[in-house]
């Protein structure tokens, strides 16, 4: 068995616009199979670094390798479309407006797939819906009726279309209600379990990364100041991790899972 | 992601058929067999993919179909399989994917109906709309202090001064047109000194300021629908409601003022132009000099036919503006609306105008202007 490549490495990225050096020789590795949160204060570059590794950000210097597969390098003939083996679930879904849920689903599989017959396609749509936590009449619905917990949703059974190896999801939980956002995570822990994904997660809510999160990336001053963990991380002395994960809302949502778990180990001791 | 995915069907000594996949079943390689098993309507009594490699939820979609039309077990499951067949097996549905839209019997007259409505509608709302700016009009006259002048002289930037390129190399072009066709027809008569007339007078009553009407509803009509459009999405126009500012003050009059202020001086400017292209093309192919045409506008053309012109402009500026602002403020929902309602602020706009254009051309003729 050779050794698992990592799903994502980044080595001395930078990315600028014009002055603005958003990026400064970061570096990260992501592992095959894992959940990894990254957060950072508002302007330190998450979504860019998000876009910077699915290609759509040219970045001014540095290598990001992704599943294998340098970004940089032109593809090699016969290799399977690197784009067809990640999805990606954008903040506000951005489904297209003019195509019913279902038809959104299908449009990376007849991109990719051409040859696949219709009605297996149309299988595909309506099971995927419903994976992603839709009712089944969803499927018909355009974007426009939808909420917008319901459209994140939807917009996860279009990133999950292709079922990808890595999954990227830009603030899933961000605008959603506690329940719907719980419900949120349950559901990309699920998939994740499931599908076996490894999961590129950016994130500002504390109880996600409590929650589902193996590994959190924390960005601040253009770079990944630190990885782990979150007990990891909190070893650090770094402040603004201190001050992230220690403040008042930080504390909140710790005490939020450690409550569940001790509900999880009550229960199930009266089982026993 | 290589080797792809066969699949043979055997039957066993009890008279037992089994269907037995191999290779890898992923949505790129699952494709073929999903095809051939399809057109074979195979039945079988069970399903095996003892053989099967590499699976996905694809492929676990179509073995589980497989098994659920036949209604045939699966066997030789992997843990991994076991486990995506499982998830798939709770995601069942045959709902439709596109909404089901009624028959073309019930759609046809439904449609008609609805956009007969709409247009009364839509007539009740631009006179309700006329309305409510001339009452704000009313109240900014008593209050003379809550008059947006930075916003009217950039908006009259906008309509105007930025519009004087293209009107003028329009209207040239449009002068050009009118006096060399004009001039062949003529010359047959041997009658081309009338060309100036025709140039001048056709510039001065119909041309400048009807192709200045369409340049601006083009340029304009279209920004303010798109404007106030998108900040009615962005909650910009309840914003200001709950601030107490009327968007009709703020947004609406500075943009309806400067178009009608602005567009009687374009229409000017743009017969001026027509003239000067038909005096250009007169100097080079009729052989009537660049100032004696000039010159000869002067003597044909009566004052008249200027005040038509001048007498248009604010009404076409006004119902341009109106109708851009109008449709703007009947955005509501998504971000396609804005282009609809931008679409539909200029073929309104246009359409009204040519409109109008004939009814101010009979009554200037009764009036006695000819």
């Amino acid at each position: 068995m050779t050794e698992v490549t990592p799903a994502i490495v980044i080595e001395g990225l930078e990315n600028r616009f014009g002055d603005h050096v958003v990026h400064h020789d970061l570096s990260l590795t992501v592992r095959r199979g894992e959940i990894i949160g990254v957060v950072g204060g508002s302007g330190t570059g998450k979504s860019v670094l998000m876009r910077a590794i699915i290609g759509l950000q040219q970045p001014s210097a540095g290598r990001i390798t992704v599943l294998g597969q340098a970004m940089d390098a032109p593809p090699m003939r016969g290799d399977v479309d690197i784009r067809s083996r990640w999805g990606v679930l954008f903040q506000g879904g951005a489904l297209f407006s003019t195509l019913t849920v279902a038809e959104n689903v299908e449009v990376p599989l007849k991109e990719f797939y051409p040859d696949m017959e219709p009605a297996l396609r149309h299988e595909i749509a309506r099971y995927k819906v419903m994976l992603s936590g839709l009712p089944a009449e969803a499927a018909a619905k355009y974007p426009s009726e939808l909420s917008g917990g319901m459209r994140k949703r939807a917009g996860l059974a279009r990133a999950l279309a292709l079922d990808p190896e890595l999954l990227f999801l830009d603030e899933p939980t961000a605008g959603l209600d506690p329940i719907g956002a719980a419900a949120f995570d349950h559901l990309t822990r699920e998939l994740h379990e499931t599908l076996g994904l490894t999961v590129f997660l950016i994130t500002h809510d504390l109880d996600t990364l409590h929650e589902i999160c193996d590994r959190v990336a924390v960005l601040a001053d253009g770079h990944v100041i630190a990885v782990g963990t979150i007990p990891e991380l909190m070893a650090s002395d770094h402040p603004w991790i201190h001050e992230y994960f220690d403040g008042p809302r930080g504390r909140a949502a710790a005490a939020a899972q450690d409550r569940q778990h001790a509900r999880l180990d009550s229960s199930a001791q009266t089982k026993a | 992601m290589t080797g792809s995915c066969d699949f043979s069907i055997e039957t066993a000594a009890d008279g037992a058929t089994t269907l037995a996949l191999s290779g890898a079943m992923l949505v790129g390689t699952v494709g073929p067999v999903d095809r051939a098993l399809r057109a074979a309507q195979v039945a079988c009594d069970r399903v095996d993919i003892a053989a099967v490699g590499d699976i996905d939820t694809v492929g676990a979609w179509v073995v589980w179909r497989l098994a659920r039309d036949a209604g045939a077990t699966i066997t030789g499951a992997s843990d991994h399989a076991a486990r995506l067949i499982a998830a798939v097996r709770g995601c069942d549905s045959d709902a439709p994917i596109v909404p089901i839209l009624p028959g073309v019997w019930t759609r046809v007259p439904a449609t008609i109906g609805q956009v007969v409505v709409e247009l009364a509608v839509g007539m009740v709302g631009t006179v309700a709309f006329f309305g409510a700016m001339l009452v704000s009009v009313w109240g900014v006259v008593g209050h003379p202090r809550r008059i947006r002048m930075t916003a009217l002289v950039r908006q009259m930037e906008l309509v105007g001064v930025d519009a004087l390129a293209i009107v003028g190399l329009m209207s040239f072009l449009v002068g050009i047109v009118i006096a060399q066709q004009g001039a062949v027809q003529l010359q047959q008569f041997g009658a081309q000194i009338y060309t100036v007339n025709l140039t001048g007078r056709l510039a001065l009553r119909e041309l400048g300021i009807l192709m200045t009407a369409i340049m601006v509803a083009g340029r304009s009509g279209s920004a303010f629908a798109a404007q106030i459009g998108t900040m009615k999405l962005t909650e910009e126009i309840d914003a200001m409601r709950t601030i107490g500012v009327s968007p009709m003050e703020a947004l609406v009059l500075p943009r309806v003022v400067a178009t009608v202020l602005m567009m009687p001086l374009l229409g000017c400017y743009a017969a001026l132009f027509a003239i000067l292209g038909g005096a250009t093309i007169s100097a080079f192919t009729l052989d009537i000099p660049f100032w004696n045409f000039l010159a000869r506008v002067q003597e044909v053309v009566p004052l008249s036919d200027l005040w038509v012109g001048l007498v248009k402009g604010p009404v076409f500026g006004l119902i341009v503006a109106m109708t851009g602002c109008y449709q703007g403020m009947q955005v509501s929902g998504n971000s396609e609306d804005v282009g609809l309602r931008t679409t539909l602020a200029v073929v309104q706009a246009i359409f009204m105008v040519i409109v109008l254009d004939a009814f101010f051309a009979v009554f200037f003729t009764k009036v006695g202007w000819v």
